[in-house]
């Protein structure tokens, strides 16, 4: 389903309510046909402003945004032909289930029999078949949610929108949803632009994630690319767990480069051309970080005392500290993990290419 | 327990709710039973008070009911305010729309406007309308006082659609849209059934002020728009008669009516929105 073909196209769009504190600045984005995208990033970062605007509940200060190669600047929300799943749902609370479903298909003048044949189909999709006379009062928060998505889609539309829309429902909801969401996606083979801040919703269900910061879009990639190639410290950061060290370049040897941090030279991977001198951020994974008994397996290798460490069933999280940061080291619960002890000097080790040397934010 | 329930503050504070109760609420029941007098006065007669069957009838009752002038001015009060209260229930709705959406410039100023009727003293507002009316040939005009009524009335649905509106989620509003319904189709589906209960009360509030209104209907209405506390009014002053207790104490009827309803919308409104 998913093709190389362009169907959303945010072209240098900017937005801002006051005219001087951007909300979103430069952005340019790209949603293939039939992709799962994810605008992903901490509250107030632009992404959902993102959404509204293709929406069609904001307009963009500048830039143009077109769906399926037409600019919809002027193509007020309702002629969009978007579905739209909204956080809290905005389900209409006087209307019954089958009620809500049969609206979108009322409003295009589509006749009785084919609305209760169109709606019996979109309750089926989300396994709530027998359910459209009931209220959504009368409904759990996994069930409301399941409307709303049937709702966002009954009337065929070709790109659906989710802002945060599992934001509401507890982890183990959550989970069976975002299986939910995406068979039902794949099913179609429509065209998803979901909104989050939780970076493990937007790994386990998205084609690529944005990851958006200050509204601005640091990294589009899959989810595999950006936990293992993050190009930011940003991202770095904000996917998964990440050792930032603060250091400047002494040398640099093809891909390798020689930084120096808080006193020591560790051998990194050169992500950004850089020269002799330049400061860079260090981005080292906790778990890619080994305890090294013996000298020579790994191409950093250095003594640190353990400050603490905590047991969390499938690993053990050691803190430690290196070059003037904390720094955090998971070893996995298997056997021979070590036996080590806070308080304990260890040797630990990692490689070059788990160390990516990034341009300092 | 008791120590707390049977301090002076306590019974200081009895005392005043008493009081409260006794000022606001005696003046209006003294009338009820007295409207039953068989006597044409408005004392209590001694039968009364021996609760003697005979003292009582409903002989006013009668009177009013049979009185053209009463049932003209009956009529000209349901007729000035069904139409008032139509029209105020419309603009008031359109104006708190309006005033909810928060493009929309000077708010406050606006709505202070919409409002001032409300606050304005009624001589004032009714004297300034004589004249305005009058130079459009509009005073003592079924339509004038309409109009008139209208403007005292908006403000009560603005208030009360404004205060419902405050509770009202916009995303459905964007629901709607998103799902391609016009403005008018989010309209009357789906925002115009959550709001009712406010619709609805602000425009009993409406006929209410309507159908009590006396100053304006004295400075603007003829003899063709003499409503009923116009002709309680004319009672007192020029034949006083018990008629006007029998009046008072139908209407009195007619407001607990219309303040039930609006408590029973209120409750529904609460119970849908939980």
């Amino acid at each position: 389903m998913k093709s190389d073909t362009p169907y959303v196209e945010f072209l240098g769009i900017h937005k801002s309510y006051d005219g001087v504190t951007p909300i979103v600045s430069d952005l340019e984005l790209i949603v293939h046909q039939g992709e799962f995208l994810t605008l992903l990033g901490p509250s107030g970062s632009g992404k959902t402003t993102c959404l509204m605007m293709l929406a069609g509940f904001e307009t963009p200060s500048a830039g143009e945004i077109r769906v399926a190669g037409k600019p919809v600047d002027d193509v007020p929300p309702r002629k969009r032909d978007i579905g739209m799943v909204f956080q809290n749902y905005a389900l209409f609370p006087h209307m019954t289930v089958g009620g809500n479903l049969a609206f979108p298909l009322q409003a295009r003048g589509l006749d009785a029999a084919t609305i209760a044949e169109r709606v019996q189909q979109a309750l089926q999709l989300v396994r709530l078949d027998g359910f459209e006379d009931r209220r959504p009062g009368q409904l759990s928060g996994g069930q409301q949610q399941r409307v709303a998505i049937a709702r966002a889609l009954v009337f065929e539309p070709n790109l659906v929108l989710m802002d945060e829309p599992l934001g509401a429902l507890d982890r183990r909801l959550r989970e069976e949803m975002q299986f939910e969401i995406r068979r039902i996606q794949r099913t179609l083979g429509v065209t998803v632009v979901y909104v989050t801040h939780d970076q493990q919703e937007a790994m386990a269900m998205s084609d690529r994630v944005a990851v958006f910061n200050a509204g601005r879009i640091e990294q589009v990639a899959s989810p595999e690319v950006l936990y293992e190639e993050p190009e930011r410290p940003f991202v770095a950061s904000f996917i998964g767990d990440n050792n930032l060290l603060h250091g400047r370049v002494q040398a640099v040897e093809g891909d390798t480069v020689h930084v120096e941090a808080g006193g020591h030279v560790v051998k990194a991977f050169m992500v950004v051309p850089c020269s002799a001198g330049d400061e860079v951020v260090l981005a080292i994974r906790p778990e890619r970080v080994g305890l090294a008994p013996e000298h020579g397996r790994y191409s950093n290798e250095f003594e640190v005392k353990i400050d603490d460490m905590a047991f969390l069933g499938d690993h053990l999280r050691v803190q430690t500290s290196f070059a003037g940061s904390d720094f955090v080291v998971k070893i996995p619960n298997i056997v021979g993990h070590g036996g080590v002890l806070a308080g304990d000097q260890v040797r630990l080790g990692w490689t070059t290419t788990d160390c990516r040397a990034l341009a300092p934010a | 327990m008791t120590s707390r329930h049977q301090g002076p503050g306590h019974m200081l504070h009895l005392v005043f709710c008493t009081l409260v109760f006794v000022f606001l609420i005696a003046p209006i029941l003294v009338v009820v039973p007295l409207s039953f007098n068989v006597e044409p006065y408005f004392t209590f007669t001694e039968g009364m008070l021996r609760f003697d069957p005979s003292a009582y009838s409903l002989r006013w009752y009668a009177t009013v009911l049979g009185d053209e002038s009463w049932l003209r001015a009956l009529a000209n009060s349901l007729i000035i305010g069904v139409s008032a209260t139509v029209l105020a229930t419309v603009l008031g709705t359109l104006a708190a729309l309006g005033l909810s959406n928060p493009a929309m410039p000077a708010r406050p100023a606006v709505m202070g406007l919409l409002i001032s009727p409300m606050v304005t003293p009624v001589i004032i507002s009714a004297a300034g309308m004589f004249f305005f009316y009058s130079s459009v040939g509009l005073s003592q005009t079924h339509i004038g006082l309409i109009l008139a009524h209208a403007a005292l009335g908006t403000p009560f649905v603005v208030i009360t659609v404004t205060a419902t509106l405050a509770s009202f989620d916009r995303n459905l509003t964007r629901a709607g849209a998103s799902l391609g319904a016009g403005p008018w189709r989010v309209f009357r589906r789906v925002q115009l059934p959550l709001i009712a209960p406010g619709v609805i009360s602000g425009a009993l509030f409406a006929f209410a002020a309507s159908f009590d209104e006396v100053v304006t209907v004295l400075f603007m209405g003829g003899v063709d728009q003499r409503t009923v506390p116009r002709e309680m009014w004319a009672g007192i002053r020029e034949q006083i008669s018990p008629a006007i207790l029998a009046v008072a104490t139908l209407l009195i009827a007619f407001a607990l009516a219309l303040m039930g309803t609006v408590e029973w919308l209120r409750r529904r409104g609460a119970s849908e929105a939980a």
